[in-house]
């Protein structure tokens, strides 16, 4: 009877959702969703302050953002998001109200409308090798007047019209490998000259007439020494580079066609000078700065080219480039370090002694060190000069500090996400306050008639405005302590500078974040980064008293055998409870199914020698480890050599490092892919944590198929080498993408198939007993998407009903993958209009809820699509009992509902990840999407049909239960008194 | 009739009973009046009781006859109005399954009281009430034949497997592309 009602219900529930979209009202919009955008980490910054407008500062990314953001509380007025492959390398104001920016390598020059971004032109610059890029706009006097500007790139300079982007003139430089560093305006003689190297050694200046590009003149001079990096221009005349070992200053004259070197030793001028020195860079007169070990030195040149230090700070350093400020007159911005605090220091440019503005400015919380300052200046009142500075922080946020305060900031390390983990909020204790309560009460019941009186169209216009307020400030979603949907969780986010933030999902505010201090430079770790986050502990029994911690992994350096660093972190308190620098290297990390007895999950990092570390360190997890020691594998996936090899466990290491938590591996099994056919691209496997309901999938008539269930399985799709490419360079006929299921204990390859004429990128999404795939084929010039779906054949015939009844079946017992099941696939293919940057699949607690895939889109939006439209099984013609089960007729394209966007109008800018997590509630799904931008919601792909909808209201369901006590009681006593009538009669 | 019932039977509080119905002479202390034979009225009044009486069990004999086979036409009905619902699972089809079901087991548990106002010692109840049930089994069977042809009766191997959870792995294999 149990499994009739239950079949019944699930028949109903699949009837109801017949048309399966997602959509929503435009009321419901920011109720259980909201977006937070972002820019990145500032790489240059122009203020724009000149018109009595509104001030704005426009600044360009390494998220390769361009935006203009409001100086007053730093908002974003427009922003451009250029793709990943357009690298900003430069922008700058143009005529006052262009912005004008250089990307990709120097190739594309774009003119913006300063007050509302839109795109004036656009120029692509042609040349015929990579170099460095340079953007140089000359100023003028004249407002108005056709500024041509100077790009150079892609080894040749080019002056581009500011008005139209037409290029005016090209100029190809003789000497090959010629690298720009500067360019020098002289506007008496309207000419410029154009300083760079040719190689390491050879200093060569041009000079070119600036109306038509002509060639006047072009000295050249070598230097044996050679150069390195930065260059810091002093003078017209005069710049100081580095030598190649970076130990000696040239300061380089070029005045009138000669070129003279002259050496400094900088340890004549530091005293305890060693290693490498780093000129920082800037563009002041007569000064310049030097990064040594120690400290950073302010070395001022005379005309005659004599240096002289002017000071030295021991603490972290920066210096922004100077601000004419009156004619003649330079200042500039250094921000030291203090403890706590930043002291921001504006002096002018000739007179180091002479401080105009001396503040020191308290940070509320540890960013870290200062990595950038741009200045600005305004007249105050009593016209003497203000400055407010725009400073860049090692966790990437942006700060704008004025008169001594910060005036705002922006968290903009959320632009770079790498890593995303959700964890649990503390348990609601007793212990509530009666006065609160019963306020809440009224609160409660005064919503709820608003509510009523909204359902009865009784409302007037601001009742449905406060009644719209209400369901958005429900103060329900943004609660520190868990629900019991589970619709609160806080998002644990790792981001690119190593700092932890964790967001509310109920309103995405940050709860608390942490700049990891084992995640950034020290001594022994130069170049430090996240890798990714896990769970480290999630207690269930002892929930009231111990918090849940996630694991921060990281390494000293990109590459392969770089130390490993390890931190573990608090989620509720976001303090670190310890970090440690491993003594190996970690190119895999891998949570294991077991927990110690104080639920911390077992991890076992694998290094670079196939070594495999044992976490946490105690007894007790080598114990549990040592029982199931057996039955662990991994395998690794090598991309360059086309081999995917399988790794059982040793007993001991082998090697130096001979202690009880490190275990030595052996390989079992390799699959080597032919190197001229085959490249691997891309290998997707099951997520972890997924958990799925049922072994059977139910087909009409009643049919039971056994879906192959087994987290041990990978997706690998391989392309023919020359397809590995852009789309477009290869012919149909020479590119073939071939896919493979494999079992990733035994190394057996369940399902291979062959897709001629397709290419990469592939992204694909493996859940339960199927894979979703999405590729490029080229003879239909479309994006198809193909469903795999494998099923267990060796349990197929499990189809008797009194042996099901009795429980005599192995359905649930244990399986191996040594047993070699025998499966079976199926498999079909669509074209989809989209190309995709990232797919994956809602999860729910329970698995029982329908799926739904999440497609991020090229333009940046996220889709959900039904799985039941990637179904093999679907056909042209459905019969009568294959459309009750659900089974849509076969189309040769995917459907595109606009409804069912996720996002409805937003988009998530430089969209790069979609991360669904279970609620409680087994019938919603929270998905957290990543980019630049960040988007969350909650989705229920199968409606909530195990709850009722938000704006159900309660008080009219207890005013009619009310209603109807009340008539029962008035019928009965009436009927009783007419009963005692008809009785006398 | 239940009504009537009560009033005639339970109504009463109190009675006084006037007349004397026994027959045996020597607990009489008034004698008999002359001429007077009370065993012949007797006889007389046992004569037409009987004929009365037989009357009756034919006729209570008749009406168990019908009552058992009442079931048979809402059998019909019920047949027809089947063939009317459907076989797909909406609010008519399961309403018209469920009283299907209903009433054969309504009336199963009260056979004794279907016929009680039947109920003589001359009249043979017991093959109508076999009637009567066989009939009702009849429309219990119609029922969970059209609770079956639902889809709502866990007869296939689907509805015993569909919650079966997965079975466990006995090995445990994770790994990628190494983080570079």
């Amino acid at each position: 009877m149990v499994m009739a009602i239950r079949s019944l219900f699930i028949f109903v529930v699949i009837l109801s959702i017949t048309v399966p979209t997602l959509s929503l009202y435009e009321d419901q919009v920011g109720l259980m969703d909201w977006h937070q955008k972002y820019i990145g980490k500032v790489k240059h910054a122009v203020f724009q302050t000149q018109k009595t407008g509104r001030k704005r500062v426009v600044v360009s990314t390494e998220e390769n953002v361009i935006a203009s953001l409001d100086l007053r509380h730093g908002e974003i007025f427009w922003r451009h998001v250029l793709g990943p492959n357009d690298a900003i390398d430069g922008i700058a104001i143009a005529m006052t109200k262009y912005v004008i920016t250089l990307s990709s390598g120097g190739s594309i020059l774009r003119a913006w409308n300063l007050p509302d971004g839109q795109m004036v032109w656009e120029s692509f610059l042609q040349g015929t090798r990579d170099s460095n890029s340079f953007l140089f706009v000359p100023t003028s006097s004249k407002v108005d007047k056709d500024n041509t500007i100077l790009v150079f790139g892609k080894g040749s300079l080019h002056a581009v019209s500011s008005i139209h982007g037409e290029i005016v003139w090209k100029m190809d430089f003789p000497a090959e490998s010629f690298e720009v560093q500067e360019v020098i305006q002289h506007h008496d003689i309207d000419t410029i000259q154009v300083v760079g190297f040719v190689g390491s050694s050879q200093f060569d200046v041009y000079q070119i007439n600036a109306k038509n590009g002509e060639l006047l003149k072009h000295d050249s001079a070598a230097f044996e020494g050679g150069f390195s990096g930065e260059v810091s221009l002093v003078s017209s005349a005069k710049l100081v580079v580095l030598d190649a070992a970076r130990s000696t200053l040239l300061t380089i004259s070029f005045q009138n066609g000669e070129i003279s070197f002259q050496k400094t030793y900088i340890s004549d001028l530091v005293e305890d000078f060693s290693g490498m020195a780093v000129i920082l860079p800037s563009k002041l007169n007569g000064l310049f700065a030097v990064k040594t070990n120690t400290a950073s030195a302010f070395i001022s040149v005379s005309s005659e080219g004599k240096l002289e230090v002017v000071d030295k700070i021991t603490h972290a350093t920066v210096i922004s480039n100077p601000l004419p400020v009156s004619e003649g007159q330079q200042t500039f911005a250094l921000v030291q370090h203090g403890d706590n605090d930043i002291h921001l220091n504006v002096k002018q440019g000739h007179d180091w002694n002479s401080d105009l503005l001396k503040e020191k400015i308290k940070l509320d919380q540890q960013r870290g060190f200062v990595h950038k300052v741009f200045i600005n200046n305004y007249v105050r009142t009593d016209r003497s000069h203000g400055f407010r500075a725009l400073i860049v922080m090692e966790d990437h946020s942006l700060l704008l500090l004025q008169q001594g305060e910060v005036v705002w900031r922006r968290e903009d390390g959320l632009a770079s996400i790498i890593g995303v983990t959700t964890s649990e909020l503390p348990v609601e204790r007793v212990g509530v306050s009666v006065a609160k309560v019963e306020q809440n009460l009224f609160e409660w019941l005064k919503g709820h008639m608003l509510k009523v009186k909204g359902t009865l169209m009784l409302a007037s216009a601001e009742e449905v405005a406060a009644i719209q307020g209400m369901r958005l400030k429900s103060s329900e979603k943004s609660k520190m302590t868990r629900d019991h949907n589970g619709f609160r969780k806080l998002l644990i986010v790792l981001t690119k500078s190593g700092k932890l933030f964790a967001l509310h999902t109920g309103d995405g505010r940050i709860v608390w974040s942490l700049l990891l201090n084992s995640l950034r430079q020290t001594e022994t770790c130069q170049n430090p980064t996240g890798i990714n986050l896990y769970q480290w502990q999630v207690p269930h029994h002892h929930a009231m008293d111990e918090n849940p911690s996630v694991l921060v992994v990281g390494k000293c350096r990109p590459s392969s055998d770089a130390l490993g660093i390890l931190s573990f972190v608090d989620t509720y308190t976001g303090k670190e409870l310890n970090s440690f620098g491993l003594d190996h290297s970690v190119v895999q990390v891998i949570p294991l199914p077991f927990t110690d007895a104080t639920e911390q999950r077992l991890h076992l990092l694998i290094d670079a020698s196939g070594q495999a570390h044992l976490y946490p360190r105690s007894a007790e997890a080598v114990a549990v480890f040592q029982r199931e020691f057996s039955n662990i594998y991994w395998y690794s996936v090598e991309t360059n050599n086309g081999v995917i090899k399988g790794h059982g466990l040793k007993s001991n290491c082998d090697g130096e490092v001979a202690n009880n938590y490190c275990f030595g591996t052996r390989e079992i099994w390799s699959i080597v892919f032919p190197s001229e056919s085959e490249k691997i691209i891309t290998t997707v496997t099951r997520k972890s944590n997924e958990v799925v309901h049922t072994q059977a999938k139910v087909i009409a008539d009643q049919d039971v198929m056994y879906k192959y269930i087994s987290k041990n399985l990978l997706f690998v799709a391989t392309v023919s080498p020359k397809a590995s490419g852009d789309i477009g360079s290869a012919t149909p006929e020479e590119s073939q993408l071939v896919v493979y299921v494999v079992d990733t204990v035994t190394g057996r390859i369940l399902h291979r198939m062959i897709h001629h004429g397709s290419q990469g990128p592939v992204h694909a999404v493996f859940s339960e007993n199927w894979i979703v795939y999405h590729y490029f084929n080229l003879r239909a010039h479309r994006y198809e998407m193909t469903v795999i779906e494998i099923y267990d054949q060796s349990r197929a015939d499990n189809k008797d009903v009194l042996k099901l009844v009795l429980g005599k079946h192995n359905l649930t017992s244990p399986v191996s993958s040594y047993s070699r099941p025998e499966v079976t696939t199926k498999s079909q293919s669509y074209y989809f209009t989209h190309s995709v940057k990232a797919i994956t699949v809602t999860l729910t607690a329970k698995g029982i809820t329908s799926k739904h895939l999440l497609i991020g889109t090229i333009g940046d939006q996220v889709l959900a699509m039904d799985k039941r439209f990637f179904d093999p099984r679907r056909s042209v013609n459905p019969t009568q009992s294959e459309k009750e089960e659900g089974i849509l007729p076969l189309t040769d394209s995917l459907p595109i509902i606009p409804q069912s966007y996720v996002t409805h109008s937003l988009k998530v800018e430089g969209l790069r990840g979609i991360v669904t997590a279970p609620a409680k509630l087994e019938s919603a799904t929270l998905v957290f999407t990543y980019g630049v931008d960040l988007f969350f919601t909650r989705l229920a792909p199968s409606r909530t049909y195990d709850s009722l909808t938000e704006d159900f209201s309660y008080a009219l369901l207890l005013i009619t239960i009310v209603a109807l006590v009340v008539a029962i009681f008035v019928t009965w006593v009436l009927s009783e008194k007419k009963d005692l009538r008809d009785k006398w009669r | 009739m239940d009504k009537g019932k009560a009033v005639m039977g339970s109504g009463r509080r109190w009675a006084v009973d006037f007349t004397d119905n026994s027959t045996i002479p020597s607990s009489r202390d008034i004698p008999d009046p002359p001429g007077f034979s009370r065993a012949s009225q007797d006889q007389d009044d046992s004569a037409v009781s009987k004929q009365k009486k037989d009357a009756e069990a034919n006729w209570k004999a008749q009406k168990a006859w019908e009552v058992a086979q009442a079931p048979f036409k809402n059998l019909l009905m019920m047949g027809f109005m089947m063939w009317m619902a459907g076989n797909t699972v909406h609010l008519f089809s399961i309403g018209i399954t469920f009283s299907a079901l209903w009433q054969p087991i309504g009336a199963l548990q009260g056979v004794g009281k279907v016929f009680e106002p039947y109920k003589d010692s001359k009249v043979d109840l017991l093959v109508p009430k076999l009637v009567f049930i066989a009939l009702n089994l009849g429309g219990l069977a119609l029922g969970i034949w059209k609770l079956n042809s639902l889809g709502l009766l866990p007869t296939h191997a689907s509805d015993w497997v569909s919650s079966l959870p997965p079975a466990k792995e006995v090995e445990y294999s994770v790994g990628g592309i190494p983080l570079l």
